[in-house]
């Protein structure tokens, strides 16, 4: 069974993660990197999009009153199309795969502190603002 | 620059958002709350799709179309950590630990199996 989903949500994810992952797409493409270097590409927009969804997911559940497609767009489409999850996990193996083992665990231990100090700090800026009475 | 092949990342690209979304719907709701299993269903199942596209040696846009656009953001780290965040916030830590370490080492191990079926092909 599918859950519920109107039309509006499923076409405001479509249009984020249209515009997400043609930016994560345009970065790949323009700096290309040997699978033994560090993947600057990946990393920048993994690291930008935990920033992003921080800061829209806390401002949106925390600060704004409800909207139905705010979140979608923002949060689903932008931000989980820029961000990937596989692309990395490849990146790892491409490593591991060539025997540098000290920049597979770098880079992964490196991509999950930033992204999770990259939410933590969008998470706290956004309230540090109070809410308006 | 092909106009048409970036239109086609755009479109596959809101295509693999879209399918995340479902997927994740489906598998939260079947699974109920406590770990976040929509995400790790999401990005291990993509972990293995595009070992397998990498595994194919496909030229240069089919790579892109597929592997980039389609399964890049078909799956997504934000959300990952995101998640891992909340949990913390709610002081489930074990929890939250458990995430990183499951979806990465799911993920490699998912990668890996991709890449030696695709070769395989």
């Amino acid at each position: 069974m599918l859950p519920q989903a109107d039309r509006r949500e499923i076409a405001a994810i479509f249009v984020g993660g249209a515009l997400g992952t043609l930016l994560r797409a345009a970065l790949a493409e323009a700096f290309p990197q040997p699978p033994t270097a560090w993947p600057w590409p990946t990393f920048a927009v993994n690291i930008g999009a935990a920033l992003l969804l921080g800061y829209f997911v806390t401002r949106l559940t925390e600060r704004l009153p409800l909207s139905s497609y705010r979140r979608p767009l923002l949060g689903t489409g932008l931000c989980g199309g820029l961000s990937t999850f596989s692309t990395m996990q490849v990146e790892i193996l491409k490593m591991l795969d060539a025997h540098a083992w000290g920049l597979a665990a770098g880079y992964a231990a490196a991509s999950i502190a930033a992204g999770y100090a990259a939410i933590q700090l969008a998470t706290a800026v956004v309230r540090r603002v109070r809410v308006r009475p | 620059m092909n106009v048409l092949l970036w239109v086609g990342v755009m479109l596959i690209g809101g295509a693999g958002s879209v399918a995340r979304f479902l997927a994740d719907g489906v598998v939260a709701a079947a699974a109920g709350r406590g770990f976040p299993v929509g995400t790790l269903a999401v990005n291990v199942s993509g972990a293995v799709i595009l070992g397998l596209i990498t595994g194919l040696a496909l030229g240069h846009d089919q790579a892109l179309l597929a592997g980039t656009a389609a399964v890049g953001s078909y799956t997504t780290f934000s959300t990952w950590m995101l998640e891992t965040q909340r949990l913390t916030e709610e002081r489930q830590h074990r929890t939250a630990a458990l995430n990183v370490a499951v979806s990465l080492a799911l993920g490699i191990a998912a990668a890996g199996l991709g890449h030696l079926l695709g070769a395989q092909l």
